[in-house]
């Protein structure tokens, strides 16, 4: 927000009844955001005290997932999660912010704006959709093709190692990373737009390629609101859950190789919740959702971060 | 401009308004196991027809969801795989009455390319697969039962519903009854921990029948409803008295037809004795409250359940790959139906 001048701000206040009328609806608009965030929060600790208290702080390290004999941990869900949510970011960040600058300075326009809808409406596939082809497409074609080319090359790090069954951390991230990667495009293509002209053509001028302009001066300007767009699409890859669940084999396990099943946070809540019946078992399944909570606002926390940095630097 | 528009919208509700039926109609609500919900869907809209005053609104929420909102009575009957057990009625606070209403049974689907003939698995040969005991599908405890079949050297993928699932619940009691070893180490669940060390997890039937269908070497259980409509190859069993079943509707029928008696307290029907007996089959229930506060609501209540659980309600499972309740089973599920203070 703009501050104004003091001699301003008297005059700018709210004085006549629409005006308070007004103010009000904009605090309290924001206000109820503020509140309902509070609310989830409190919800959460209080829907998971028991597991809280039950479990202790050993229910973050512990990787046994045993409803049965009422065991719960939560590492192998949070390995998954962050796991999946890392490939995912890995491959959109790339292939996003090229397209992006593709978009920004080189397609014409004719190609540019279909284009463009084109990698937005990609964003507007339900997960559901995503999780079905992932399932019947995407998972036999890991197995069959991708798997074990990239076995054949890289089988000797134990990242490529093992059995593969189409399903697991790999086939997830990818299917994360498709549906990401609209949000990294989308925003980074604005930045890039956003970029001087003087800029490019300083740079022009000096004699660069389109190329090493947009490589070597465009990007870098552009890097923090670019970084900021992947912590964004990041946010969006930690909480998915129908896709990821149809694709990652949902199984509690920490494996090093990326071919292996695994479990993410919001998957072991969508599988279980509606049949977990014993408190302790609902209560460990809330305390899931608290993780990924934090786990979330760590990553906003970081987006903001970015964000205030990038205004610091623009007003030295 | 704008107020015709919005002229419009109002005479356009009034319309939709007026073509509405009166509201004397009675709407009885449910929830709870997704498994009853295509049967139920299809039992209420014929019993509507019927009866055009009862609409009955039934919610797959999924059965822990059924009996929460059963237990804070937010809806008229629950439903679930498993009955309430002690812990659970003690929290509904008022007696409750538990109905069988259908039937299920869990087939075994497998994908085994270059295998035409349909597979023959032993209860411990089926238990073990899921211990992870035998890994591969030419394992001699296989191949002594599958005499004449030429079984490849392919691992042995082990695919199990990763959502809690009343179809989990059937046959993990199932592998209970017949290995010990499962009993001490799993244990029976909704959801457990799949010992296996080559088990994927896949949610709901369709994605256990998905992960089947394209992994070659995998095996998994998928409800008889759905292997029927899919005509997925499934594995004949072995039952306790030593003969081979396949999963169909009547195998199932005769597995419940060995225990009349089936109660919410001794309910498993897995593992039963008889020459027919598909052994991997369980019942579905619905919870009511003994004491109807509202005896209207509760007269009606009581009209389409017994109406559900007796033959015309029955009549109605077969055309969507349910298994009807025996007689025997009928008519003990309308005695105790009878106790309902309405």
């Amino acid at each position: 927000m703009q501050q104004l001048e003091p001699r301003f701000r008297r005059v700018a206040r709210f004085v006549s009844p629409a005006d308070r009328g007004f103010a009000a609806v904009v605090y309290g608009g924001s206000i109820l955001f503020a509140l309902l965030i509070i609310a989830l929060f409190v919800e959460l600790v209080l829907g998971s005290w028991p597991s809280i208290v039950h479990f202790g702080p050993s229910f973050i390290w512990k990787s046994a997932w045993d409803p049965v004999a009422n065991k719960f941990g939560a590492l192998p869900m949070i390995y998954g999660t962050v796991v999946t949510s890392l490939i995912a970011i890995v491959l959109a960040s790339f292939v996003g912010i090229m397209a992006a600058v593709f978009l920004a300075d080189f397609a014409p326009r004719w190609l540019a704006t279909p284009l463009s809808f084109m990698i937005e409406l990609l964003a507007a596939v339900p997960s559901v959709v995503y999780g079905l082809w992932g399932l019947f497409v995407l998972s036999p074609f890991v197995r069959t093709a991708i798997g074990p080319v990239l076995q054949k090359f890289l089988g000797w790090t134990p990242l490529f190692s093992g059995p593969i069954y189409g399903v697991g951390l790999l086939t997830a991230g990818i299917i994360l990373a498709l549906m990401i990667v609209p949000t990294v495009t989308a925003i980074s293509r604005d930045v890039i737009a956003a970029i001087p002209r003087d800029l490019r053509e300083a740079s022009m001028a000096l004699g660069t390629t389109r190329w090493e302009t947009a490589i070597r001066v465009v990007l870098p300007a552009a890097r923090v609101g670019i970084f900021g767009a992947c912590v964004l699409a990041l946010g969006r890859a930690l909480g998915e859950t129908i896709a990821v669940t149809m694709v990652i084999g949902n199984r509690p396990e920490i494996s090093s190789s990326l071919f292996a099943p695994s479990y993410t946070l919001a998957s072991v809540i969508a599988n279980e919740f509606t049949e977990a019946t014993t408190s302790i078992y609902i209560s460990a399944l809330i305390e899931l959702g608290l993780i990924l909570f934090f786990v979330s606002i760590v990553v906003n926390a970081l987006a903001r971060l970015m964000i205030w940095s990038v205004r610091g630097s623009e007003r030295t | 401009m704008r107020r015709s528009f919005y002229r419009g919208l109002v005479t356009l509700a009034l319309g939709v308004a007026m073509t509405l039926p009166a509201a004397a109609a009675t709407q009885l609500t449910g929830a709870g196991s997704s498994f009853d919900y295509p049967f139920f869907s299809k039992a209420f809209y014929i019993y509507n027809q019927k009866r055009p005053d009862v609409t009955v609104n039934y919610q797959s929420i999924g059965s822990g969801g059924g009996i929460q909102q059963f237990t804070a009575k937010n809806v008229d009957f629950g439903a679930s795989d498993v009955p309430m057990n002690a812990e659970e009625l003690g929290r509904a606070k008022q007696a409750v009455l538990q109905i069988p209403v259908t039937l299920g049974g869990a087939a075994i689907a497998y994908n085994l390319p270059g295998v035409s003939a349909t597979l023959r698995l032993s209860r411990q040969a089926l238990a073990d697969i899921y211990l992870g005991k035998i890994a591969k599908w030419n394992d001699p405890e296989i191949a002594k039962l599958n005499a004449g079949v030429k079984l490849p050297d392919t691992p042995i993928v082990v695919v199990h519903r990763s959502d809690g699932s009343g179809t989990s619940y059937i046959f993990t009691d199932f592998l209970s009854h017949v290995s010990p070893e499962w009993k001490s180490k799993v244990g029976t669940g909704k959801s457990v921990s799949w010992p296996a060390p080559s088990s994927v997890g896949a949610k709901g039937n369709e994605g256990v029948a998905g992960q089947v269908r394209s992994t070659p070497g995998a095996i998994g259980y998928v409800e008889l409803a759905y292997v029927i409509e899919n005509k997925m190859p499934a594995v004949t069993l072995q039952n306790k008295a030593g003969k081979w079943v396949a999963c169909s509707p009547e195998t199932v029928a005769a597995a419940a037809a060995t225990k009349p008696n089936v109660s919410p307290t001794n309910f498993s029907i897995v593992d039963s004795a008889g020459a027919n007996s598909y052994p991997v089959s369980g019942y579905s229930w619905v919870m009511i409250y003994k004491d109807q506060s509202d005896k209207t609501r509760g007269k009606i209540l009581y009209d389409v359940l017994s109406w559900l659980v007796g033959p015309q309600g029955q009549s109605n499972a077969k055309s969507v790959d349910y298994v009807p309740l025996p007689v025997n089973v009928q008519n003990a599920a309308s005695a105790t139906l009878r106790q309902m203070q309405r």
